[in-house]
């Protein structure tokens, strides 16, 4: 099990490293004027041979690449022209449009993401793996296809209209919740909640679609194995069939694509935080796209890796320890 | 009163009759065997035994009476404490039978809490004492092992285990043994047979194997198309059998006494009788081969140091049990892996044919295709010279010109071990590796397989390879037999001196262990493995 564990830390490393590169050459080793680029449609030739300046674009790009991994790893300090500014690690750059720390910036992003994503991924894992049961429990009866039914038209639904439905409902109609507006989770957690619950459900249906199928396509596959027969001829009841055998099939599925799915919607729950006016990592990340804020940009991207790769990991060896044969494998 | 009382059952798959109007008892204490080929419907009337079909589509008529459970009018309820409480079942396949995601103690437990309303901790307890009343060595921390990390013995034993844990009336066996090495399965049908003297329960034993039956079972009651063929006491059944089927049927079981393979008359075997085995020229060497799979602490040596020549027009036999390294010696000798030391020289064309022909055939491609794809590997072009060369070799297997365009499923699987064979001359081998070719056939199926084989060996001048964990069925085609255990040939020779006096403890232990078809041998043959047993 140690092994299995360095190993795949050791992987995860690895890519990190590589998506680093990569993204370090897509964005700055580009033809063109990086610096032109990378200062945005409005700079003045002053700022220009500024920018070129801090991101020491004469240097060799191995060299150049060097820094902004130091940076990462140690911090660094970054000219200004009139002054020199220090850039403790994990360091990301500046802003071009704000002048603020990529670093702080996406920091203050992260709580209101990671709140939005936590949430809707407890929702979604209930609402999916319990509808996922339910119709394998109903199977061959009316009910189980209205569930079939059911979760085919929450995977085709687009969240927008998932989520302006809700909205209307229950915020205009009913008036049952305010309308969306994100309060942090340190200032009131009650009114935190209150102000999540649309985004969380909107997010957790679509979401719980896929598990629903998921969870059913496994527990039928396990239900089709031999030894369900044997517990069957045991006399074990279907209900501790379907409970202890036939869903204990479906948790490392289930484990692995949550745990991906965790990880992505750090940077993929855009129109979820657009439509709720969440101020989250991937609003932050179209805003940086539009105005061209490039150290944004490649900061964002290499957090929202960091997220899925972590994330990939954990899916591994959540994966090992439901089912212990993988190691073995 | 009877344990089973079955009046006139059948089972109905949609329009297909599964079983047709079979009747039978069995009385406490007593043990029936229940024989017959696939699709016999042998297994179907074990499951209408426990009402498994009930639910499934199947349409089950006629009376089955179970320790007093009337199977087609109980209950759910009545027929779940019927199911493991009274009449317990154990299954064929012991890797899929068991849970593989639960400790094997906690998957007794489960079933041992379903019928008895105890603690978790009893239950536990009670799981630990049928593991080890069923011979599972240090059974208490065994217990907290899940089925892989159990042997195909020990997983079988754990099977057994929990049927016993509710201490039933009725053991219902679906091909315990069939797929278990030989030795393994003695060990099985021996804890059976003791297990039946100690408690008294009855046993319903479900096998295709007559042998298996014979040794273990008092009365026998032989299947076909779903229906009863012959029934009676074992012994005069199989000592005496009245119906033509019986009698083909025996005839087809390979024996591992009296005569072999020199009872088929042929030209080859007179000239044979002369000259010494292996007299024609070599067509095959292999010196000092090994193999060794994964690497450092987890190298695991498959073939250690095995040397083999093959002649024109002779069969070596190539026997052992699973895990001793026999097929990745047979694929060494093709050439489909490097071997990690040792050298093969070949000075003819060498062929294989695999185990089951159903998945070495591609399923999206018709049989002549097949047949015809060693031909275009080898550069022939002429489409008009490659379809006469399937056609001929379709026909030579014992099939029809006609079949060039058919696909494997339209086939039967003996029918698609031909085609195999087919394919393996295609190219004009002069020596032909078989791996296992016909143990996933029935018994008649099975001899006229191996009557091909031998066919063509004598009209073509084919050497053999022939492996097999099989004792008798390589017996039956082999002149020369190599005995292999852990990658390592423990005993080689003639047919004669193999199996007539074997000096290696194994092979001994071997042979004991292959279910007589004389059950008033089986008694005497238990004893004899008893004290190889103790020898070893």
């Amino acid at each position: 099990m140690t092994g299995f564990l360095l190993r795949r830390v050791g992987g995860a490393l690895f890519v990190l490293f590589a998506l680093s590169v990569l993204v370090y050459a897509v964005f700055y080793v580009a033809p063109g004027d990086v610096a032109r680029i990378a200062c945005g449609p409005r700079c003045s030739t002053a700022q220009i041979d500024q920018v070129s300046a801090q991101l020491r674009l004469d240097d060799p790009v191995y060299a150049q690449y060097w820094h902004f991994l130091q940076g990462i790893v140690a911090g660094r300090d970054y000219s200004t022209g009139t002054e020199i500014a220090h850039c403790g690690a994990p360091c990301l750059g500046f802003s071009y449009q704000s002048d603020q720390q990529v670093t702080e910036l996406i920091l203050a992003k992260l709580p209101v993401t990671a709140s939005l994503v936590t949430g809707a991924f407890v929702l979604w894992i209930i609402i999916g793996v319990g509808t996922g049961v339910l119709s394998v429990w109903r199977r061959g009866r009316l009910s189980e296809r209205v569930l079939t039914w059911l979760t085919l038209a929450g995977t085709a639904t687009p969240v927008f209209v998932i989520g302006l439905l809700l909205i209307i409902v229950f915020c205009s109609t009913l008036a049952w919740l305010p309308f969306p507006q994100y309060v942090p989770l340190t200032e009131d957690p009650e009114q935190w909640m209150w102000n999540l619950l649309l985004p969380w459900f909107a997010l957790a249906l679509l979401e719980s679609a896929k598990y629903a199928r998921l969870t059913r396509s496994s527990m039928l596959e396990t239900l089709a194995e031999d030894h369900v027969r044997t517990f069957r001829a045991f006399g074990v009841s279907e209900r501790a069939i379907l409970g202890r055998h036939a869903l204990r099939g479906a948790v490392a599925p289930v484990i692995a694509l949550s745990a991906l799915d965790f990880g992505t919607m750090f940077g993929g729950a855009v129109l979820t935080e657009s439509l709720f006016g969440i101020p989250g990592l991937a609003r932050e990340l179209v805003e940086a796209v539009r105005t061209v804020d490039l150290p944004v940009v490649v900061g964002l991207v290499l957090v929202i890796g960091f997220f899925v790769v972590l994330a990939n990991t954990v899916a591994d060896v959540l994966y090992a320890v439901a089912d212990r044969r993988v190691v073995l494998a | 009163m009877s344990l089973i009382e079955v009046t006139d059952l059948s089972v109905d798959f949609g329009s297909v009759r599964a079983v047709d109007k079979v009747s039978f008892t069995l009385e406490p204490g007593a043990a029936l065997g229940v024989v017959g080929e696939s699709g016999s419907g042998k297994s179907t009337v074990a499951y209408a035994l426990l009402g498994l079909h009930r639910g499934t589509g199947a349409s089950v008529a006629g009376a089955v009476e179970v320790a007093g459970v009337d199977v087609a009018a109980a209950s759910d309820p009545e027929l779940r404490a019927l199911r493991g409480g009274k009449a317990a079942m154990v299954f064929q396949d012991p890797l899929s039978a068991l849970d593989p995601y639960y400790a094997v103690g906690d998957q007794i437990a489960e079933v041992y809490r379903v019928h008895r309303k105890v603690s978790r901790r009893a239950a536990r307890a009670r799981a630990v004492e049928v593991l080890d009343r069923v011979g599972i060595a240090d059974a208490a921390r065994r217990s907290r092992s899940r089925p892989h990390e159990f042997s195909g013995g020990m997983r079988q034993r754990a099977l057994i285990a929990m049927a016993l844990a509710c201490e039933p009336r009725v053991l219902i066996a679906d091909e315990p043994t069939t797929a278990l090495d030989v030795t393994v399965q003695a060990q099985i049908l021996d804890l059976l047979h003791e297990l039946r003297a100690e408690t008294g329960l009855g046993l319903l034993l479900v096998t295709h194997d007559v042998g298996v039956a014979a040794e273990s079972v008092d009365d026998i009651l032989v299947m076909r198309h779903g229906k009863v063929v012959e029934r009676g006491p074992v012994g005069e059944v199989l000592a005496a059998p009245s119906q033509a089927y019986t009698r083909e049927l025996l005839a087809a079981v390979p024996r591992i006494e009296g005569a072999g393979r020199a009872s088929v008359p042929g030209p080859r075997f007179e000239a044979e009788a002369a000259a010494p085995a292996g007299a024609g020229e070599p067509v095959l060497e292999a010196r000092d081969l090994r193999k060794v799979y994964g690497k450092r602490a987890k190298a695991f040596t498959a073939v250690d140091g095995v040397s083999v020549a093959v002649h024109a027009g002779e069969t070596l036999g190539i026997v052992g049990e699973s895990g001793s390294g026999k097929t990745t010696l047979g694929r060494m000798l093709v050439g489909l892996l490097a071997p990690d030391g040792g050298s093969v020289s070949r000075t003819a064309e060498v062929q294989m044919v695999f185990q089951d022909p159903g998945s070495a055939l591609n399923p999206r491609r018709s049989i002549g295709e097949s047949i015809a794809d060693p031909l275009r590997a080898r550069g022939e072009k002429d489409e008009g010279r490659i379809r006469a060369r399937v056609d001929e070799l379709l026909v030579r297997v014992g099939l029809e010109a006609a079949h060039y365009d058919r696909y494997p499923h339209e086939f039967s699987g003996g029918q698609r071990q031909r085609v195999c064979i087919a394919r393996a001359l295609a190219p004009s081998p002069r020596l032909i590796v078989c791996d296992e070719p016909v143990s996933s056939l029935d018994v008649t199926t099975q001899a006229q397989v191996l009557d091909l084989l031998d066919e063509l060996r004598r009209e073509l001048g084919l050497a053999l390879v022939f492996i097999a964990h099989d004792l008798a069925v390589v017996r039956q085609v082999s002149d020369r037999v190599a005995v292999m255990r852990r990658g390592r040939v423990v005993e080689s020779g003639t047919v004669a001196e193999v199996y007539g006096a074997p000096q290696d403890p194994y092979t001994k232990q071997l042979l004991a262990a292959v279910p007589a078809l004389d059950p008033s041998a089986a008694a005497l043959r238990r004893s004899e493995r008893r004290e190889l047993a103790e020898v070893a």
